[in-house]
Formats: C-alpha cells, structure tokens, sequence
C-alpha cells in the first residue's frame, strides 16, 4: 500500500491520510482484519505529527473503516459486500464533483459534459 | 491526559525584559515546538525550567512533580541539549562519557553505543575537532543513555544546515515512537516544527500569544492577498497583521470564515505557515 502526502496541497494532511487509507480498505487492498501501521510508526515513516495521523484513524474509527483494540492497535472492519459497493460509488461520486466542479470554472454545460463522459466512456472499453 | 509539563503564572523581571505570566503544558507522548523571534522569553522559560535561575513567581511542575523540590529526581528523567556545549573541549567524546555517565542512576552504555553507531560520531576524537552538527548529535547521544522520558532542546537547529535539520527531525520522531516520550524543542527557524511537530506553543515579548495544536494553528489562520482598493477601516480590524505597499496588501487572519463572507473571491486566499503566522503577529499592521 502506497500512500503519499502533500505538503503544498490545500487538502488538510489528515485528511489525506484519511482518504488513502479508505481507497486501499474500499479496493480491498487491506483486506478485513487486517492489522494497520501503528498511528506512531505512520506518523514516523509519513514524517507527519502523531497528533495528525491519530486524527485520519479517529475518523476513519467514527465512519466504520476499522476498529480499534485497546493495547493491540487498529485492524480494518469487516466490510458487508453491498455496504463496500455502496462505499466504492460513493467515492466515484467524489471524483465526478471535483470534476463537475472543474467544469463549471471553465464554462462547460451539462450536456457538454455528458457528451465528454459517454464518449470517454465508449472508448474506455 | 496526563501532562509532562506544566507552567502556570510563570514570571521574570529582568530589567528590560519580563517574562508576563507564562502558562502552558504539554501532554506525554508529544513533540512540542516553542517558538518565538529572538529575545522573545524562550531561552529564560527553559532555563526557570531547569531551575538554572530564579524566579518571581509562578509553579513549574515536571512529571507532576514540583521542578524546585524535586529537581534530582525530576533531572534523571530530563535530557536538555543546549545551543552550546557544555562538555570538555580536550577529551575524546569517550572521555566526556565517562566523566558524564557518573551522574546518572540509568546510564545505559550499549543505548549509548548504538547512539555512536547511529549517528556516525567519532569515539576517540576530541570534542573540540568536531563540527557543530555533530556536537549537537554527541549532546542528543548523552541525552538518549540515560533513560529520559522528557527531552528539552534549546535552539537545537541553530546554525546547522537543512540535511542535518532533517535528520534530527527523524531522529525525534524515531524517539515518539515510545508512547511515554516527550519533547519540548525551542526554535526560531519554524520549517523545521512544520512537519513533525504536534503542538507549537508561540511566546512574544514575554507573554504567550498562542498555544495549540499545530493543525488547529495552521487551519485556523488565513492568509489574504490583494488590492488596496478592498480595504477599510472596518476590514483592516478582521487582521492580526497587515502589510500593504504600492501595489496591494497581504494580510494575516484568524477569522478564515470571516474573510470568505467579507471578500468572497475577490481575494487570494493562501494557507500560511508557521514562520508567516509569527511575523505577522510580531509585526502587526505595517506599511512598506
């Protein structure tokens, strides 16, 4: 699992953390289980604050990605199959309003865009 | 959480400085940056810690334990690295050692080796051939022997190059590992805290101006871009710091709200800094 941070970026650290961990848990990279790095060796190896990475894990915990045990450390959730799809296109769903969001800046129409997606996604087969 | 440190009401009158009423505390487990310019009270809030100094009033305690009263015992668990060394300038690094590791109850000679190891430090050459980086990493190798769960450095960076900076910042976070490590580190040069500190604690003419998490600090200030013409008397008061010259203004808020309902996008709107938050509360409004 790779996860690489922004310093420049707007997007707040954590949550950066946040959302890599989420898509490697969403792909079923880190399968149900399994054991995360503990929130002071990530905070370490990302060279980030211990305070910043324990943040990403709190609300990873609150949205139901894993779980932690007191003294063992944080192990992904088991993942009911229709929760993860519903999960997985909720995140395609972040990608399409950043994108739509694109698109207005630059004065693009609904049906211009559509235009693009359909034929993007003929040729994408 | 239980507090490594805590300072409340700390003061000292030294003629044309005073240290007003200093209060803070750090929990176990985290690495705080205490920053300020120069001459702004860091050096004497550590030196009233390490009750190298008297004060006028106020409480320090260090693992709960009143830092007057219990000053040996609080000493074993402390490893302070100062701006200078204070070491013997004509014996080899191993000689210092012996001469050191006298005083402490937990000398941990094979800590103390790998430390060497470690840090590429030469055992046998004298103190005084070394470089200053590398007095720096001898007086963190003494400090790290002894068992200290609360490390306190002075200025520990000043004068020392990026890549060594760097690598005191990995060596720090190797040490956080330990959940019941602490660390108190002074500085003015502020890009070393930006990554890997967890709380900055910003001190200016004696007082404290703020105390936070670092994340709280950085997202709770805004920094602002533009004409002249956007500014009013009634603007101007939503800044903590203002610069304007002939072709615009930059300016430093802590109301990030605020400013998007006031300016919408006619502004630019930046995420600061540390280094930028602190000139901006040091200088306040300004002209160019």
């Amino acid at each position: 699992m790779n996860i690489v941070i922004s310093n420049r970026s707007e997007e707040p650290i954590y949550h950066q953390i946040y959302q890599q961990l989420r898509g490697a848990i969403v792909r079923e990279e880190l399968k149900a289980g399994e054991p995360l790095p503990s929130i002071r060796g990530l905070a370490r190896d990302l060279q980030v604050s211990v305070i910043t990475t324990r943040r990403a894990y709190d609300e990873l915990e609150r949205d139901g990605y894993i779980e932690t045990v007191a003294g063992k450390g944080s192990f992904v959730a088991p993942q009911n199959a229709e929760l993860l799809r519903e999960k997985r296109v909720n995140l395609v769903e972040e990608k399409l309003l950043a994108i739509i969001q694109e698109a207005r800046s630059l004065g693009l129409s609904l049906p211009e865009l559509q235009r693009i997606v359909e034929l993007l996604y003929e040729e994408g087969l | 959480m239980e507090n490594v440190l805590e300072i409340k009401g700390l003061s000292k009158n030294l003629g044309s400085f005073r240290l007003d009423k200093v209060s803070f505390s750090l929990p176990r487990g985290y690495i705080m940056g205490f920053i300020g310019p120069n001459g702004a009270g860091k050096t004497t809030t550590i030196k009233l810690l390490m009750n190298l100094m008297h004060r006028d009033g106020g409480d320090i305690r260090v693992f709960g334990l009143d830092n007057r009263h219990y000053e040996k015992e609080i000493k074993q668990h402390i490893a302070f690295v100062y701006d200078e060394s204070h070491y013997y300038e004509n014996l080899s690094l191993l000689d210092n050692r012996r001469i050191v590791a006298r005083f402490y109850r937990d000398w941990d000679e094979k800590a103390f080796q790998q430390h060497l190891r470690d840090f590429d430090l030469p055992p046998h050459k004298k103190l005084k051939n070394l470089s200053r980086g590398m007095r720096t990493k001898f007086g963190l190798a003494i400090a790290l022997s002894h068992a200290a769960e609360f490390l306190l450095m002075d200025e520990p960076t000043s004068g020392l190059d990026p890549v060594f900076r760097s690598e005191l910042m990995d060596i720090l976070q190797q040490l956080l590992v330990e959940e019941n490590k602490s660390v108190l580190f002074s500085t003015h040069i502020t890009t070393d805290l930006e990554r890997v500190a967890d709380y900055i604690c910003f001190i200016n003419q004696g007082r404290i101006v703020l105390c936070q998490s670092k994340d709280e600090m950085l997202q709770g200030h805004v920094l602002v871009k533009g004409a002249l013409e956007q500014l009013s008397p009634e603007a101007e008061k939503m800044f903590i710091g203002l610069r304007k010259n002939h072709y615009g203004f930059e300016g430093l808020s802590a109301d990030p709200r605020g400013i998007r309902q006031f300016f919408g996008d006619g502004v630019l709107l930046e995420s600061p800094g540390l280094d930028e938050i602190m000139v901006f509360y040091v200088r306040g409004h300004h002209h160019v």
